[in-house]
Protein backbone atom coordinates (compact mmCIF):
# COMPACT_ATOMS: atom_id res chain seq x y z
CA UNK A 1 0.00 0.00 0.00
CA UNK A 2 1.11 3.28 -0.97
CA UNK A 3 1.79 5.52 1.89
CA UNK A 4 3.52 9.15 2.83
CA UNK A 5 7.27 8.16 1.63
CA UNK A 6 7.46 5.98 -1.88
CA UNK A 7 8.87 2.34 -1.64
CA UNK A 8 11.66 4.46 -3.84
CA UNK A 9 12.70 6.93 -1.77
CA UNK A 10 12.80 3.81 0.94
CA UNK A 11 15.45 1.85 -1.10
CA UNK A 12 17.20 4.86 -1.83
CA UNK A 13 17.96 6.38 1.95
CA UNK A 14 18.24 2.42 3.20
CA UNK A 15 20.37 3.03 5.75
CA UNK A 16 18.59 5.86 7.04
CA UNK A 17 15.58 3.97 7.49
CA UNK A 18 17.09 1.27 9.13
CA UNK A 19 18.20 3.33 11.57
CA UNK A 20 14.55 4.93 12.29
CA UNK A 21 13.83 1.58 12.49
CA UNK A 22 15.77 0.15 15.15
CA UNK A 23 15.60 3.58 17.53
CA UNK A 24 12.17 2.86 16.74
CA UNK A 25 12.14 -0.71 18.01
CA UNK A 26 14.01 0.34 20.77
CA UNK A 27 12.40 3.75 22.39
CA UNK A 28 8.91 1.16 22.02
CA UNK A 29 10.42 -1.72 23.61
CA UNK A 30 11.77 0.80 26.55
CA UNK A 31 8.66 2.84 26.77
CA UNK A 32 6.26 0.71 26.50
CA UNK A 33 7.44 -3.46 27.41
CA UNK A 34 10.57 -2.37 29.62
CA UNK A 35 7.83 -1.12 32.42
CA UNK A 36 5.89 -4.74 32.41
CA UNK A 37 9.04 -6.32 32.73
CA UNK A 38 10.25 -4.28 35.17
CA UNK A 39 6.98 -5.09 36.91
CA UNK A 40 7.03 -9.10 36.36
CA UNK A 41 11.06 -8.93 37.63
CA UNK A 42 10.49 -7.18 40.03
CA UNK A 43 8.23 -9.39 41.72
CA UNK A 44 10.90 -12.07 41.44
CA UNK A 45 13.36 -10.11 43.56
CA UNK A 46 13.61 -10.25 47.38
CA UNK A 47 13.18 -7.07 49.19
CA UNK A 48 16.00 -6.39 50.00
CA UNK A 49 17.41 -6.47 46.73
CA UNK A 50 14.59 -4.09 45.69
CA UNK A 51 15.16 -1.64 48.38
CA UNK A 52 19.14 -0.92 47.08
CA UNK A 53 19.67 2.05 45.74
CA UNK A 54 20.89 0.74 42.38
CA UNK A 55 18.30 -1.42 40.79
CA UNK A 56 19.21 -4.68 38.85
CA UNK A 57 18.24 -5.48 35.38
CA UNK A 58 18.23 -9.18 36.40
CA UNK A 59 16.96 -10.84 39.76
CA UNK A 60 19.96 -11.96 41.49
CA UNK A 61 18.09 -15.01 42.82
CA UNK A 62 14.69 -15.30 41.48
CA UNK A 63 12.08 -16.12 43.98
CA UNK A 64 8.93 -17.00 42.55
CA UNK A 65 7.81 -17.31 46.56
CA UNK A 66 6.46 -14.16 45.82
CA UNK A 67 3.72 -15.08 43.63
CA UNK A 68 2.82 -17.53 46.12
CA UNK A 69 2.71 -15.46 48.89
CA UNK A 70 0.97 -12.60 47.28
CA UNK A 71 -1.81 -15.00 45.94
CA UNK A 72 -2.48 -16.38 49.68
CA UNK A 73 -1.49 -14.72 52.03
CA UNK A 74 -2.40 -11.05 50.24
CA UNK A 75 -5.61 -13.10 49.74
CA UNK A 76 -5.42 -12.01 45.86
CA UNK A 77 -6.92 -15.33 45.27
CA UNK A 78 -10.34 -13.94 46.51
CA UNK A 79 -10.23 -11.08 44.79
CA UNK A 80 -8.96 -12.72 41.80
CA UNK A 81 -12.06 -15.22 41.90
CA UNK A 82 -14.20 -12.12 42.85
CA UNK A 83 -13.01 -10.39 39.39
CA UNK A 84 -12.97 -13.12 37.33
CA UNK A 85 -17.30 -13.99 38.63
CA UNK A 86 -17.97 -10.10 37.98
CA UNK A 87 -16.52 -10.33 34.98
CA UNK A 88 -17.96 -13.27 33.64
CA UNK A 89 -21.75 -12.25 35.06
CA UNK A 90 -21.50 -8.94 34.14
CA UNK A 91 -20.68 -10.48 30.27
CA UNK A 92 -23.98 -13.15 30.34
CA UNK A 93 -26.08 -10.17 31.49
CA UNK A 94 -24.53 -7.77 28.78
CA UNK A 95 -25.00 -10.32 26.01
CA UNK A 96 -28.33 -11.80 27.27
CA UNK A 97 -29.93 -8.03 27.82
CA UNK A 98 -28.58 -6.17 24.63
CA UNK A 99 -28.84 -8.41 22.47
CA UNK A 100 -32.45 -9.14 23.27
CA UNK A 101 -33.15 -5.38 23.31
CA UNK A 102 -31.13 -4.73 19.74
CA UNK A 103 -32.97 -7.59 18.05
CA UNK A 104 -36.19 -6.42 19.70
CA UNK A 105 -35.44 -3.03 18.49
CA UNK A 106 -34.08 -4.21 15.03
CA UNK A 107 -36.25 -7.15 13.73
CA UNK A 108 -39.40 -6.95 15.75
CA UNK A 109 -39.70 -2.92 15.56
CA UNK A 110 -42.18 -2.53 18.03
CA UNK A 111 -44.04 0.86 18.31
CA UNK A 112 -41.78 3.32 19.70
CA UNK A 113 -39.02 1.44 19.13
CA UNK A 114 -37.14 4.55 18.09
CA UNK A 115 -38.22 6.90 21.05
CA UNK A 116 -36.39 4.24 22.92
CA UNK A 117 -33.36 3.93 20.97
CA UNK A 118 -32.90 7.62 20.98
CA UNK A 119 -33.47 7.87 24.35
CA UNK A 120 -30.48 4.97 25.03
CA UNK A 121 -27.95 7.05 22.44
CA UNK A 122 -28.86 10.45 24.24
CA UNK A 123 -27.13 8.65 27.25
CA UNK A 124 -24.15 8.16 25.58
CA UNK A 125 -23.82 12.04 26.23
CA UNK A 126 -23.94 11.38 29.89
CA UNK A 127 -20.53 10.65 31.42
CA UNK A 128 -20.42 8.04 33.73
CA UNK A 129 -19.28 10.70 36.27
CA UNK A 130 -22.27 13.05 36.24
CA UNK A 131 -24.04 10.16 37.38
CA UNK A 132 -21.99 8.46 39.98
CA UNK A 133 -23.90 10.10 42.85
CA UNK A 134 -27.81 9.34 41.89
CA UNK A 135 -26.26 6.39 40.25
CA UNK A 136 -24.56 5.11 43.52
CA UNK A 137 -27.95 6.04 45.65
CA UNK A 138 -29.84 4.18 43.70
CA UNK A 139 -27.58 1.07 43.84
CA UNK A 140 -27.90 1.63 47.99
CA UNK A 141 -31.44 1.83 47.51
CA UNK A 142 -33.59 0.60 44.38
CA UNK A 143 -36.12 2.29 43.66
CA UNK A 144 -39.67 0.62 43.83
CA UNK A 145 -37.75 -2.14 45.11
CA UNK A 146 -36.05 -0.89 48.38
CA UNK A 147 -33.12 -3.49 48.28
CA UNK A 148 -29.88 -2.43 48.91
CA UNK A 149 -27.53 -3.91 46.05
CA UNK A 150 -24.11 -2.34 47.54
CA UNK A 151 -21.70 -5.05 48.13
CA UNK A 152 -23.22 -7.53 45.61
CA UNK A 153 -22.47 -8.47 42.44
CA UNK A 154 -25.72 -6.91 41.10
CA UNK A 155 -24.54 -3.54 41.54
CA UNK A 156 -21.91 -4.23 38.94
CA UNK A 157 -23.59 -6.61 36.35
CA UNK A 158 -27.07 -4.00 35.83
CA UNK A 159 -25.07 -0.98 35.06
CA UNK A 160 -23.18 -2.44 32.82
CA UNK A 161 -26.04 -3.28 30.38
CA UNK A 162 -27.04 0.09 30.42
CA UNK A 163 -24.25 0.64 27.75
CA UNK A 164 -25.88 2.30 24.45
CA UNK A 165 -22.85 1.61 22.68
CA UNK A 166 -23.46 -1.91 22.82
CA UNK A 167 -26.86 -2.28 21.95
CA UNK A 168 -25.95 0.72 19.11
CA UNK A 169 -23.58 -1.56 17.87
CA UNK A 170 -25.56 -4.99 18.05
CA UNK A 171 -28.85 -3.48 16.14
CA UNK A 172 -26.58 -2.15 13.19
CA UNK A 173 -25.40 -5.57 12.70
CA UNK A 174 -28.92 -6.92 12.90
CA UNK A 175 -30.20 -4.60 10.21
CA UNK A 176 -27.81 -5.50 7.75
CA UNK A 177 -29.15 -9.31 7.84
CA UNK A 178 -31.55 -9.89 5.11
CA UNK A 179 -35.29 -9.89 6.14
CA UNK A 180 -35.84 -12.47 3.56
CA UNK A 181 -33.76 -15.08 5.73
CA UNK A 182 -35.68 -14.25 8.95
CA UNK A 183 -39.48 -14.78 6.96
CA UNK A 184 -38.16 -18.17 5.58
CA UNK A 185 -37.01 -19.67 8.88
CA UNK A 186 -40.24 -18.13 10.06
CA UNK A 187 -42.41 -20.17 7.12
CA UNK A 188 -40.92 -22.99 8.14
CA UNK A 189 -42.37 -22.77 11.43
CA UNK A 190 -39.50 -20.93 13.72
CA UNK A 191 -40.52 -18.69 16.51
CA UNK A 192 -38.87 -15.43 17.09
CA UNK A 193 -36.60 -16.88 19.93
CA UNK A 194 -35.96 -19.53 17.79
CA UNK A 195 -35.30 -17.10 14.93
CA UNK A 196 -32.74 -15.14 16.68
CA UNK A 197 -31.37 -18.10 18.18
CA UNK A 198 -30.71 -20.58 15.08
CA UNK A 199 -30.64 -17.79 12.63
CA UNK A 200 -29.31 -14.45 13.78
CA UNK A 201 -26.86 -15.46 16.24
CA UNK A 202 -25.03 -17.84 14.08
CA UNK A 203 -24.80 -15.24 11.89
CA UNK A 204 -23.44 -12.74 14.18
CA UNK A 205 -20.87 -13.92 15.92
CA UNK A 206 -18.08 -10.95 14.94
CA UNK A 207 -20.09 -8.78 16.42
CA UNK A 208 -20.87 -10.65 19.67
CA UNK A 209 -17.19 -11.73 19.97
CA UNK A 210 -16.15 -8.14 19.85
CA UNK A 211 -19.39 -7.17 22.47
CA UNK A 212 -17.73 -10.10 24.74
CA UNK A 213 -14.44 -8.94 25.14
CA UNK A 214 -15.03 -5.40 25.81
CA UNK A 215 -17.81 -6.25 28.34
CA UNK A 216 -15.26 -8.46 30.08
CA UNK A 217 -12.39 -5.84 29.63
CA UNK A 218 -14.60 -2.99 30.88
CA UNK A 219 -15.59 -4.77 34.18
CA UNK A 220 -12.06 -5.88 34.81
CA UNK A 221 -10.60 -2.55 34.21
CA UNK A 222 -13.26 -0.56 36.01
CA UNK A 223 -11.73 1.43 39.18
CA UNK A 224 -14.05 4.13 40.56
CA UNK A 225 -17.30 2.54 40.72
CA UNK A 226 -16.78 -0.84 41.84
CA UNK A 227 -14.69 1.48 44.35
CA UNK A 228 -18.12 2.83 45.56
CA UNK A 229 -20.39 0.07 45.36
CA UNK A 230 -18.52 -2.31 47.02
CA UNK A 231 -16.85 -0.64 50.40
CA UNK A 232 -16.94 -4.51 51.89
CA UNK A 233 -13.08 -5.74 51.48
CA UNK A 234 -14.77 -9.81 51.13
CA UNK A 235 -16.65 -8.24 48.57
CA UNK A 236 -14.19 -6.59 46.32
CA UNK A 237 -12.63 -6.44 42.83
CA UNK A 238 -8.27 -6.93 42.72
CA UNK A 239 -8.37 -3.29 41.60
CA UNK A 240 -10.13 -1.76 44.44
CA UNK A 241 -8.44 -4.11 46.90
CA UNK A 242 -4.66 -3.53 45.21
CA UNK A 243 -5.46 0.42 46.06
CA UNK A 244 -6.65 -0.09 49.90
CA UNK A 245 -3.26 -2.76 50.57
CA UNK A 246 -1.22 0.01 48.95
CA UNK A 247 -2.81 2.67 50.94
CA UNK A 248 -3.10 1.39 54.28
CA UNK A 249 -1.25 -1.91 55.31
CA UNK A 250 2.30 -2.65 55.12
CA UNK A 251 2.14 -4.88 52.25
CA UNK A 252 6.45 -5.75 51.12
CA UNK A 253 7.01 -4.15 47.66
CA UNK A 254 7.95 -7.88 45.94
CA UNK A 255 4.16 -8.88 46.87
CA UNK A 256 2.30 -6.14 45.72
CA UNK A 257 4.27 -6.12 42.59
CA UNK A 258 3.26 -9.93 42.20
CA UNK A 259 -0.62 -8.87 43.11
CA UNK A 260 -0.19 -6.37 39.97
CA UNK A 261 1.08 -9.40 37.64
CA UNK A 262 -1.46 -11.45 38.89
CA UNK A 263 -4.27 -8.33 38.18
CA UNK A 264 -2.93 -7.72 34.63
CA UNK A 265 -2.64 -11.75 33.17
CA UNK A 266 -5.96 -11.93 32.37
CA UNK A 267 -6.15 -8.44 30.39
CA UNK A 268 -2.97 -9.56 28.78
CA UNK A 269 -3.79 -12.89 27.33
CA UNK A 270 -7.12 -11.67 26.48
CA UNK A 271 -5.28 -9.29 24.56
CA UNK A 272 -2.99 -11.34 22.59
CA UNK A 273 -5.36 -14.12 21.92
CA UNK A 274 -7.71 -11.47 20.68
CA UNK A 275 -5.77 -9.01 19.47
CA UNK A 276 -7.03 -8.59 15.87
CA UNK A 277 -10.80 -8.16 17.50
CA UNK A 278 -9.85 -5.57 20.03
CA UNK A 279 -7.86 -3.27 17.42
CA UNK A 280 -10.86 -3.79 14.42
CA UNK A 281 -13.06 -2.85 17.01
CA UNK A 282 -11.63 -0.14 18.07
CA UNK A 283 -11.03 1.33 14.24
CA UNK A 284 -14.71 0.92 13.72
CA UNK A 285 -15.55 2.45 17.21
CA UNK A 286 -13.57 5.53 15.89
CA UNK A 287 -15.02 5.76 12.79
CA UNK A 288 -18.30 4.83 14.10
CA UNK A 289 -18.45 6.72 17.28
CA UNK B 1 -49.33 -6.65 15.72
CA UNK B 2 -50.39 -6.24 19.18
CA UNK B 3 -48.76 -9.26 20.01
CA UNK B 4 -45.84 -8.20 18.31
CA UNK B 5 -45.35 -5.09 20.15
CA UNK B 6 -45.87 -7.28 23.58
CA UNK B 7 -43.45 -9.93 22.58
CA UNK B 8 -40.80 -6.88 21.69
CA UNK B 9 -41.11 -5.18 25.02
CA UNK B 10 -40.73 -8.49 26.94
CA UNK B 11 -37.18 -9.33 24.97
CA UNK B 12 -36.39 -5.24 25.82
CA UNK B 13 -37.67 -5.62 29.66
CA UNK B 14 -34.37 -6.00 31.43
CA UNK B 15 -32.45 -3.93 29.30
CA UNK B 16 -34.65 -1.26 29.67
CA UNK B 17 -35.03 -1.13 33.00
CA UNK B 18 -31.28 -1.30 33.00
CA UNK B 19 -31.51 1.61 31.65
CA UNK B 20 -34.29 3.68 33.60
CA UNK B 21 -32.39 2.38 36.76
CA UNK B 22 -28.64 3.97 35.36
CA UNK B 23 -29.23 6.00 33.04
CA UNK B 24 -32.39 8.14 32.94
CA UNK B 25 -33.48 8.10 36.36
CA UNK B 26 -30.19 9.04 37.76
CA UNK B 27 -30.00 11.76 35.24
CA UNK B 28 -32.97 14.16 36.72
CA UNK B 29 -31.90 12.38 40.24
CA UNK B 30 -29.09 14.31 40.21
CA UNK B 31 -30.37 17.34 39.01
CA UNK B 32 -32.66 17.26 41.76
CA UNK B 33 -29.93 16.19 44.30
CA UNK B 34 -28.15 19.04 43.57
CA UNK B 35 -31.20 21.18 45.03
CA UNK B 36 -31.65 18.78 48.20
CA UNK B 37 -30.47 18.49 51.40
CA UNK B 38 -29.71 14.35 52.09
CA UNK B 39 -29.09 13.15 55.21
CA UNK B 40 -30.14 10.09 55.65
CA UNK B 41 -31.66 10.90 58.58
CA UNK B 42 -34.62 12.22 57.34
CA UNK B 43 -35.66 12.07 53.69
CA UNK B 44 -33.90 14.91 51.65
CA UNK B 45 -35.25 17.77 51.33
CA UNK B 46 -35.52 20.90 49.20
CA UNK B 47 -32.77 23.75 49.76
CA UNK B 48 -32.93 25.96 47.00
CA UNK B 49 -29.68 26.66 45.63
CA UNK B 50 -28.04 26.17 48.76
CA UNK B 51 -25.42 23.75 47.64
CA UNK B 52 -24.49 25.90 44.57
CA UNK B 53 -23.94 28.67 46.99
CA UNK B 54 -21.83 26.46 49.60
CA UNK B 55 -19.78 25.30 45.98
CA UNK B 56 -18.63 28.60 44.46
CA UNK B 57 -17.54 29.48 47.90
CA UNK B 58 -15.81 26.54 48.36
CA UNK B 59 -12.28 27.93 47.84
CA UNK B 60 -11.39 24.20 46.58
CA UNK B 61 -14.21 24.03 43.35
CA UNK B 62 -12.07 26.63 42.25
CA UNK B 63 -8.94 24.71 42.83
CA UNK B 64 -10.40 21.57 41.53
CA UNK B 65 -11.82 22.94 37.88
CA UNK B 66 -8.19 24.88 37.72
CA UNK B 67 -6.33 21.48 38.41
CA UNK B 68 -8.66 19.75 35.86
CA UNK B 69 -8.34 22.04 33.04
CA UNK B 70 -4.51 22.12 33.43
CA UNK B 71 -4.74 18.68 33.66
CA UNK B 72 -6.73 18.58 30.62
CA UNK B 73 -4.65 21.13 29.03
CA UNK B 74 -1.36 19.48 29.20
CA UNK B 75 -2.79 15.79 28.23
CA UNK B 76 -4.08 17.30 24.99
CA UNK B 77 -0.83 18.55 24.23
CA UNK B 78 0.58 14.78 24.59
CA UNK B 79 -2.19 12.84 24.25
CA UNK B 80 -2.71 14.73 20.86
CA UNK B 81 0.72 15.36 19.30
CA UNK B 82 2.42 12.07 20.49
CA UNK B 83 -0.28 9.62 19.29
CA UNK B 84 -0.40 10.92 15.78
CA UNK B 85 3.76 11.43 15.45
CA UNK B 86 3.69 7.51 16.64
CA UNK B 87 0.99 6.62 14.23
CA UNK B 88 2.36 8.42 10.94
CA UNK B 89 5.87 7.03 11.90
CA UNK B 90 4.39 3.49 12.50
CA UNK B 91 2.24 3.59 9.26
CA UNK B 92 5.94 4.40 7.21
CA UNK B 93 8.04 1.24 8.50
CA UNK B 94 7.77 -1.29 6.53
CA UNK B 95 8.62 -3.70 9.22
CA UNK B 96 7.64 -5.15 12.44
CA UNK B 97 4.42 -3.61 12.33
CA UNK B 98 2.47 -6.64 14.19
CA UNK B 99 4.76 -5.43 17.23
CA UNK B 100 4.60 -2.04 17.50
CA UNK B 101 1.12 -2.60 17.37
CA UNK B 102 0.77 -5.08 20.25
CA UNK B 103 3.49 -3.02 21.88
CA UNK B 104 1.71 0.47 21.95
CA UNK B 105 -1.97 -0.80 22.92
CA UNK B 106 -0.01 -2.84 26.07
CA UNK B 107 -0.12 -0.30 28.58
CA UNK B 108 -4.08 0.35 27.31
CA UNK B 109 -4.72 -3.77 28.32
CA UNK B 110 -3.07 -3.11 32.17
CA UNK B 111 -5.93 -2.17 34.92
CA UNK B 112 -5.49 1.80 35.37
CA UNK B 113 -4.96 0.59 39.28
CA UNK B 114 -1.75 -1.65 37.87
CA UNK B 115 -0.41 1.36 35.78
CA UNK B 116 -0.78 3.87 38.85
CA UNK B 117 0.85 1.53 41.13
CA UNK B 118 3.76 0.69 38.72
CA UNK B 119 4.34 4.40 38.31
CA UNK B 120 4.73 5.07 41.91
CA UNK B 121 7.14 3.13 42.51
CA UNK B 122 8.82 4.40 39.45
CA UNK B 123 8.88 8.03 40.60
CA UNK B 124 9.84 7.01 44.13
CA UNK B 125 11.41 9.81 45.29
CA UNK B 126 14.32 7.60 47.42
CA UNK B 127 15.51 4.43 45.04
CA UNK B 128 12.84 4.90 42.23
CA UNK B 129 13.84 4.10 39.03
CA UNK B 130 13.30 7.41 37.08
CA UNK B 131 15.63 9.46 40.04
CA UNK B 132 18.28 6.11 39.59
CA UNK B 133 18.14 6.86 35.64
CA UNK B 134 18.37 11.03 35.87
CA UNK B 135 21.25 10.78 38.36
CA UNK B 136 22.82 7.85 36.74
CA UNK B 137 23.74 10.06 33.57
CA UNK B 138 24.45 13.53 35.90
CA UNK B 139 20.69 14.74 35.63
CA UNK B 140 18.98 16.61 38.56
CA UNK B 141 16.16 14.44 40.27
CA UNK B 142 12.86 15.28 40.55
CA UNK B 143 10.11 14.82 43.77
CA UNK B 144 7.87 13.64 41.28
CA UNK B 145 4.55 13.38 42.46
CA UNK B 146 5.18 15.07 46.10
CA UNK B 147 6.11 18.68 44.93
CA UNK B 148 3.39 21.25 43.58
CA UNK B 149 5.54 22.06 41.01
CA UNK B 150 5.62 18.41 39.06
CA UNK B 151 2.65 17.03 40.38
CA UNK B 152 -0.15 17.29 37.95
CA UNK B 153 2.73 17.14 35.36
CA UNK B 154 3.64 13.49 36.89
CA UNK B 155 0.09 12.97 36.85
CA UNK B 156 -0.45 13.54 33.00
CA UNK B 157 2.35 11.57 32.48
CA UNK B 158 1.58 8.24 33.77
CA UNK B 159 -1.92 8.74 32.43
CA UNK B 160 -1.07 9.74 28.66
CA UNK B 161 1.44 6.37 29.05
CA UNK B 162 -1.61 4.33 29.72
CA UNK B 163 -3.98 5.45 27.21
CA UNK B 164 -2.07 6.85 24.35
CA UNK B 165 -1.94 3.50 22.08
CA UNK B 166 -5.88 3.61 21.70
CA UNK B 167 -5.77 7.04 19.72
CA UNK B 168 -2.48 6.15 18.10
CA UNK B 169 -4.56 2.90 16.80
CA UNK B 170 -7.03 5.00 15.85
CA UNK B 171 -4.65 7.14 13.39
CA UNK B 172 -3.14 4.12 12.32
CA UNK B 173 -6.35 3.00 11.09
CA UNK B 174 -7.31 6.43 9.81
CA UNK B 175 -3.98 6.84 7.90
CA UNK B 176 -4.35 3.20 6.65
CA UNK B 177 -7.55 4.41 4.60
CA UNK B 178 -5.96 7.46 2.97
CA UNK B 179 -5.83 6.55 -1.23
CA UNK B 180 -2.25 5.86 -2.08
CA UNK B 181 -2.96 8.14 -5.50
CA UNK B 182 -2.94 11.23 -3.44
CA UNK B 183 0.43 10.71 -2.25
CA UNK B 184 1.36 9.70 -5.69
CA UNK B 185 -0.29 12.73 -7.41
CA UNK B 186 1.55 15.16 -5.00
CA UNK B 187 4.59 13.18 -5.60
CA UNK B 188 4.25 13.53 -9.51
CA UNK B 189 3.88 17.32 -9.01
CA UNK B 190 7.15 17.58 -6.98
CA UNK B 191 5.96 17.50 -3.53
CA UNK B 192 8.45 16.96 -0.57
CA UNK B 193 8.13 14.73 2.11
CA UNK B 194 6.93 17.47 4.60
CA UNK B 195 4.73 19.12 1.87
CA UNK B 196 3.05 15.36 1.69
CA UNK B 197 2.48 15.01 4.82
CA UNK B 198 0.94 19.05 5.45
CA UNK B 199 -1.13 18.83 2.26
CA UNK B 200 -2.31 15.04 2.09
CA UNK B 201 -1.89 13.21 5.03
CA UNK B 202 -3.14 16.10 7.75
CA UNK B 203 -6.33 17.49 5.52
CA UNK B 204 -7.09 13.55 5.01
CA UNK B 205 -7.10 13.05 9.30
CA UNK B 206 -8.76 16.42 9.86
CA UNK B 207 -12.20 14.90 10.93
CA UNK B 208 -10.81 11.65 12.81
CA UNK B 209 -8.25 14.61 15.05
CA UNK B 210 -11.17 16.72 15.68
CA UNK B 211 -12.91 14.03 16.71
CA UNK B 212 -10.11 12.25 19.22
CA UNK B 213 -9.52 15.92 20.70
CA UNK B 214 -13.65 15.89 22.11
CA UNK B 215 -12.64 12.57 22.99
CA UNK B 216 -9.79 13.26 24.91
CA UNK B 217 -11.34 16.41 26.11
CA UNK B 218 -14.05 14.62 27.65
CA UNK B 219 -11.85 11.38 29.05
CA UNK B 220 -9.44 13.63 30.42
CA UNK B 221 -11.69 16.24 32.45
CA UNK B 222 -13.04 13.06 34.41
CA UNK B 223 -9.65 12.03 35.40
CA UNK B 224 -10.24 10.32 39.00
CA UNK B 225 -7.70 7.15 39.62
CA UNK B 226 -4.24 9.02 39.14
CA UNK B 227 -4.96 12.14 41.48
CA UNK B 228 -6.75 9.32 43.98
CA UNK B 229 -3.95 6.88 44.31
CA UNK B 230 -1.09 8.73 43.31
CA UNK B 231 -1.25 11.97 45.57
CA UNK B 232 -4.41 11.08 47.58
CA UNK B 233 -7.92 13.13 48.28
CA UNK B 234 -6.40 16.08 49.90
CA UNK B 235 -3.46 17.57 48.01
CA UNK B 236 -4.42 21.01 46.46
CA UNK B 237 -1.97 20.62 44.50
CA UNK B 238 -3.93 17.41 42.45
CA UNK B 239 -7.20 17.74 43.33
CA UNK B 240 -9.36 17.30 40.72
CA UNK B 241 -13.34 17.52 39.82
CA UNK B 242 -13.96 13.82 40.26
CA UNK B 243 -11.31 13.36 43.44
CA UNK B 244 -13.82 16.61 44.82
CA UNK B 245 -16.75 14.61 43.99
CA UNK B 246 -15.88 11.75 45.75
CA UNK B 247 -14.47 14.06 48.41
CA UNK B 248 -17.82 15.54 49.15
CA UNK B 249 -19.67 12.66 48.97
CA UNK B 250 -17.85 10.04 50.82
CA UNK B 251 -15.46 11.28 52.75
CA UNK B 252 -14.92 14.28 54.99
CA UNK B 253 -18.50 16.31 54.51
CA UNK B 254 -20.66 12.98 53.24
CA UNK B 255 -22.78 15.42 51.81
CA UNK B 256 -24.46 13.96 48.63
CA UNK B 257 -26.53 17.48 47.47
CA UNK B 258 -22.77 18.97 47.41
CA UNK B 259 -21.13 16.25 45.41
CA UNK B 260 -24.44 16.07 43.08
CA UNK B 261 -24.22 20.25 42.45
CA UNK B 262 -20.62 19.67 41.95
CA UNK B 263 -21.36 16.31 39.00
CA UNK B 264 -23.62 18.93 37.42
CA UNK B 265 -21.26 21.73 36.96
CA UNK B 266 -19.23 18.90 35.12
CA UNK B 267 -21.71 17.48 33.42
CA UNK B 268 -23.09 21.03 31.79
CA UNK B 269 -19.55 21.60 30.43
CA UNK B 270 -18.84 18.02 29.35
CA UNK B 271 -22.38 17.84 27.88
CA UNK B 272 -21.07 20.95 25.30
CA UNK B 273 -18.13 18.51 24.15
CA UNK B 274 -20.45 15.73 23.84
CA UNK B 275 -23.37 17.38 22.19
CA UNK B 276 -20.84 18.41 19.37
CA UNK B 277 -19.15 14.75 19.31
CA UNK B 278 -22.10 13.26 18.66
CA UNK B 279 -23.47 16.26 16.17
CA UNK B 280 -19.82 15.69 14.07
CA UNK B 281 -20.11 11.40 14.05
CA UNK B 282 -24.02 11.23 13.20
CA UNK B 283 -23.39 13.93 9.89
CA UNK B 284 -20.66 11.84 9.29
CA UNK B 285 -22.43 8.80 8.86
CA UNK B 286 -25.42 10.07 6.88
Amino acid sequence: MRTLISETEIRRHRALYLAVLGAVTIAFTLAFLFPVYWMVTGALKSPVELAQPTPTLIPERFRPESYADAWNRMDIARYFGNTVFYAFGGWLFVLVLDVAVAYALSKLRPVLGNVILGGMLASLMLPASALLIPAYLTVADVPLLGVNLLNTPWALWLPAVANAFNIYVLKRFFDQIPNDLLDAAAIDGAGRLRVLWSVVLPLSRPVLGVVSIFAIIGIWKDFLWPLLVLPEPAAQTLSVALSRLSLTSQVPLNMMLAGLVIASIPMIVIFLIFQRSIIGGLSAGAMKG
Amino acid sequence: MIGDNLLAYAFMAGGLACFALFSWYPLIRGIMLSFQQVNFVTDPYWVGTENYVALFEDPLFWTAWRNTLVFSGIALVFGYLVPLFLAILMNELRHLKGFFRVAVYLPVMLPPIVVVLLWRYFYDPGNGLFNTVLSAVGLPTSQWTQSSGTALFSLVLVSTWANLGGATLMYLAGLQSIPGELYEAAELDGASVWQRLRHVTIPQLRFLMLVLLLLQVIATMQVFIEPYQLTGTTNPDTITVMVLIYRYAFTVNNDFGLAAAMSVTLFVVLAAFSAVYLRLTRSQES
